[in-house]
């Protein structure tokens, strides 16, 4: 039976009793042209059933190939992880019946794995925290059920469903860390920096295009919790599919406030696997899972053993990109950003936008402003992952050519993004109907600064007394008159050769 | 021009290739006999008469143009329904594939046709070929034309009883355990159980993955190796198979010359539990080869006795796995699908309906020698077993080149006999299935009749991996001395079938 639903305590008051636990499994589609076993295509998004084989079916007699670019990526994210690569490991089958898996099991591995005991490292908040990699290894993605007639989408009161196999044989690498224990304030920030660190890494890498909204990079959340200063572990929940970096972080916290509340009351978690609800933040019961849940695993006897030469392992770890904290060292050196900068790009997980942004000729700095002032704060208050705010890297540089170029300034500018985010259509566009650009006639400036110099007969005297720096008032003068809409430095430089500064 | 039947592949050949038949006149020759005698011997569960007529057709068109065809172009053959061909029904004889069509060819149809062989039609076997004898088929028992009141051996006994029936030349078998040797002794036939690896499993409906073998059935050796060679070799579709040179198998049955092979001789596949008159016939099959020039000593190969308990292990537990996909949901049958039972349910209703006694029995001991707990005293203990058997191969193969036992401890047995007794029928395999789980090649030579039942023994041949050449030079050698003694090849003397009502 499930627990009844668990009333949530503040998530301060559960980490003042109880130390977080957890273990983040991670499966990544990768981007091979082909299927693991059969030769269909990968393509998202195609009509249903349109890339499907006898193979990829599970039709009578049709056997397995195995994809030589899925073991290749699979070594090179072993290797990124710094894992030992397996000189001979087998495929395995994973036996459970569900009308989404054509063969009714998995073909997989099991206590083989192509690459295993790895470690890798997440920084928050200026802390650098190792992460423990159990194992990576290689399987294939099953078909996609969409249940039909039920109120929630769910199979439960669905009148029928429907299956489409071209999801069925996708490769996949699931990447399974050990128990992480970092300090419970500090449990979903690491969760979350962990898996936008492989977003990164295997984006990197060339190997996925790590989608999280198509699915080919999902998350699976294991929580349990132990009373602080303890050390036995408590039951753990699976929180399945949690697809966006900022749900991995909600759903963490949520479920420590939810463990919290059951065992503070003297109840018992119960473990299962659970559903992340991205709409309330919230999980609800999934199905029960046992320890003693048997997919009987045997050694999938249509598949000959893969054992990569250590010649092939070395060729793809000298084709690996830089370590992402080699690389991260390097960056903040050749744009010049301080230690608290660095951290500031690393928290709002602009680093790789700013990457983009500064490959496109934009200055570090520049980038780093519009990126971490603008885009990442809009996300943090709607909530969004900076990806997804549909502002990139092409718009943060359009933006800021037209700013070099004396087009915009900062504040306007400031404008354009914020009509960038609101779908108000490209720069240009936006520049055009919200009337942004800078007034670079002169005659209509003279005319403003004839007005503030009309205006301000007191600050005239002064300038003209010999405190020019008074003059500044009468530029932000003629700013206000101008509507922000003109260049600061044009305006001094008119200003100037009118009062004969 | 009935006795077109009487005439071996290589004989058809002939005729063709010097113009006195064409293939559609011997492909009509086999179809009448089938429709005169089929209903006796219930060979077939299905005959493609219009697809045989047309392949046979396109063959006499090509030669007509002059095209260059294979060896056996146009010669007829009889096909295990256990292989799929594209568009014709194919049940590996059982209910739960009533009626399905595959969309695809086997490799090994795919090797037929472009060999220019005439499929005639599908062959009765064992459900999913766990048997030994037909009985298990979902469709009716086959009877062996030797004798109509005893079975024809399986589970590929549809396939040796249509060449020993003359409604085919040739026949394609496939060998888990002795599926095609075991049949071959039963009928006075030739049957070939290639290297594990040698023949593409592509589209061969498995029962155990890691044992299956596809081969040629026929009634002399020389149309056992052809057939072989026209089938043989390695293919990217199946990642078991082995990426090497055919054996030259052919040159072999051409050759024949036994001079100087060393033959071993199993202690242990012989004496009690095996008939007088089937050891009779093999020693002399032994004193035969002696006087042609082979050096016959005894070898010990210790392991053999537990080949039978291991292999009733391995293979059901791959079975199990293997028969899973049979769930109603994507082809083949369907029961219950009545609109208010689950997709669980269906698959329940389905299966229960759709297996046979025997294919649930070894579902349910497959599912239980995996299951956790079990894996390491069954599933894994039966590997050690495999790896043992092996080397008792390695070793004897040290002394000597080939090894050889009867095929079979009994002749054919009569319909009914053993069917209520699981064990016995399983013993029907002793001495063939130890090559099975080492992969190696084997086959089985007609060597006489049974003083007690005058029915035929099986020779049974067994060399090392890749080494199938070397079968066939025994059989070669066997089949010429034997001849001379008899004044044609066994099949000669097997009785008319009653043909006229």
């Amino acid at each position: 039976m499930t627990a009844p639903v668990a009333d949530v305590l503040e998530i301060d008051d559960a980490l003042a009793q109880y130390d977080p636990v957890m273990g983040l499994e991670v499966h990544v589609e990768l981007n091979t042209k082909s299927k693991m076993f059969c030769g269909c295509p990968t393509e998202f998004g195609a009509p249903p059933n349109t890339h499907t084989c006898p193979v990829c079916l599970g039709l009578p007699g049709a056997l397995p190939v195995v994809n030589r670019r899925g073991v290749e990526s699979a070594i090179k994210i072993g290797l990124a992880l710094n894992c030992e690569i397996a000189e001979w490991c087998r495929f395995a089958r994973k036996n459970y019946f569900y009308p989404d898996m054509p063969k009714n099991f998995q073909t997989s591995q099991y206590d083989e794995p192509i690459a295993f005991n790895g470690w890798t490292e997440v920084v928050v908040d200026g802390e650098t925290y190792r992460i423990e990699i159990e194992r990576a290894h290689m399987e294939e993605d099953t078909g996609k059920s969409t249940h039909v007639g039920g109120a929630t989408g769910r199979i439960h009161g669905a009148s029928h469903s429907l299956v489409d196999y071209n999801r069925a044989g996708i490769p996949l690498i699931e990447i399974v860390t050990k128990t992480i224990e970092v300090p419970g304030e500090k449990a979903a920030a690491v969760a979350r920096a962990y898996v936008s660190m492989l977003r990164d890494l295997l984006l990197a890498l060339g190997v996925s295009d790590v989608r999280m909204d198509q699915g080919s990079l999902r998350c699976d959340a294991n929580v349990s919790l132990k009373p602080r200063g303890s050390s036995t572990l408590g039951t753990r929940t699976e929180t399945k599919n949690v697809n966006s970096f900022r749900s991995v972080e909600r759903a963490v916290t949520y479920e420590i406030t939810r463990q919290a509340a059951i065992l503070s009351s003297g109840g018992k978690v119960v473990q299962e696997t659970r559903h992340w609800h991205e709409d309330t933040g919230i999980t609800t019961s999934g199905r029960e899972k046992s320890d003693a849940e048997d997919y009987r695993y045997f050694p999938e006897p249509d598949l000959v053993p893969v054992a990569p030469s250590r010649e092939w392992v070395e060729e793809l770890r000298a084709t690996l990109p830089e370590a992402p904290s080699v690389r991260r060292a390097r960056l903040q050196e050749e744009w010049g950003f301080t230690d608290l900068e660095m951290r500031d790009v690393i928290n709002g997980n602009a680093l790789e936008p700013i990457v983009a942004t500064v490959e496109l000729g934009v200055t570090p700095a520049a980038a780093k402003k519009w990126w971490l002032g603008e885009l990442a704060r809009s996300a943090n208050e709607s909530g969004q992952d900076l990806d997804a705010l549909g502002v990139g890297p092409a718009e943060v540089a359009e933006v800021q050519k037209l700013v070099d170029e004396g087009t915009l300034n900062d504040k306007l500018a400031r404008q354009v993004f914020e009509g960038l985010l609101a779908g108000e259509g490209t720069p240009a566009e936006i520049i055009e109907k919200r009337g942004l650009a800078l007034v670079s006639d002169d005659s209509a400036l003279l005319e403003a600064i004839d007005r503030a110099i009309a205006a301000n007969p007191d600050v005239v005297e002064k300038v003209n007394s010999g405190k020019p720096a008074a003059a500044g008032a009468l530029i932000g003068a003629v700013m206000k008159d101008m509507r922000g809409q003109a260049d600061a430095a044009k305006v001094r430089q008119l200003l100037n050769a009118k009062l004969g500064i | 021009m009935s006795d077109l039947t009487r005439k071996t592949a290589a004989e058809l050949a002939e005729l063709m290739t010097s113009g006195q038949a064409s293939s559609v006149e011997i492909t009509q020759a086999h179809l009448d006999r089938i429709a005169a005698v089929d209903g006796d011997v219930r060979a077939f569960l299905h005959v493609d008469t219009e697809g045989a007529l047309a392949q046979a057709a396109a063959v006499d068109t090509k030669r007509a143009a002059g095209e260059e065809l294979g060896p056996l172009a146009g010669v007829p053959l009889a096909l295990k329904d256990v292989l799929t061909q594209e568009g014709v029904p194919t049940t590996a004889g059982s209910k739960i594939l009533e009626g399905w069509k595959p969309p695809y060819d086997s490799t090994v149809v795919k090797r037929l046709k472009a060999a220019g062989i005439v499929i005639l039609g599908k062959t009765n076997m064992d459900e999913f070929a766990m048997g030994s004898s037909t009985e298990n088929s979902a469709y009716g028992t086959t009877h062996n034309p030797w004798d109509l009141g005893r079975i024809p051996g399986g589970s590929g006994g549809g396939s040796s009883a249509a060449i020993a029936a003359y409604e085919a030349p040739l026949a394609i078998g496939t060998d888990t355990g002795g599926s095609i040797r075991q049949p071959g002794a039963f009928t006075g036939t030739v049957g070939v159980k290639p290297t594990y690896g040698g023949t593409s499993r592509y589209g061969l409906i498995a029962l155990a993955s890691s044992l299956d073998t596809p081969g040629p059935c026929a009634r002399t050796t020389l149309d056992a190796a052809l057939l072989h060679e026209a089938i043989a070799g390695w293919d990217p579709m199946d990642s078991t198979s082995i990426n090497q040179d055919i054996p030259p198998v052919v040159a072999a049955a051409r050759n024949g010359d036994v001079a100087g092979l060393r033959i071993g001789v199993v202690k242990e596949l012989g004496g009690e539990g095996y008939q007088a008159g089937v050891e009779a016939r093999f020693h002399e099959a032994v004193e035969l080869l002696t006087k042609l020039g082979a050096e016959v000593v005894e070898v010990s190969c210790p392991h053999f006795e537990y080949a039978l308990p291991a292999y009733y292990l391995i293979l059901p537990s791959e079975a199990s796995s293997n028969l899973a996909r049979f769930d109603a949901m994507r082809y083949g049958l369907r029961v219950g699908d009545d609109g208010t039972n689950s997709a669980e349910k269906v698959t329940s209703l389905t299966r229960e309906a759709g297996f046979g006694a025997e294919v649930k029995r070894r579902i349910i001991l497959g599912t239980h020698a995996l299951s956790s707990g079990y894996y390491d005293a069954y599933y894994g203990q039966a590997q050690k077993v495999r790896t043992l058997i092996a080397r008792d191969f390695a070793k004897a193969y040290e002394q000597v080149d080939v090894l050889v036992s009867p095929a079979t401890p009994t002749t054919a047995f009569a319909i009914g006999d053993r069917i209520d007794d699981p064990i016995a029928m399983y013993k029907n395999d002793l001495c063939t299935i130890p090559s099975n789980l080492a992969g190696n090649a084997a086959a089985s030579f007609p060597c006489g009749l049974a003083d007690e039942d005058n029915l035929p023994v099986g020779f049974h041949v067994m060399a090392p991996v890749m080494r199938d050449d070397l079968c066939y030079t025994v059989g070669a050698a066997l089949e010429a001395a034997l001849a001379e003694q008899w004044g044609g090849v066994l099949m000669t003397k097997a009785p008319e079938l009653e043909v006229t009502r």
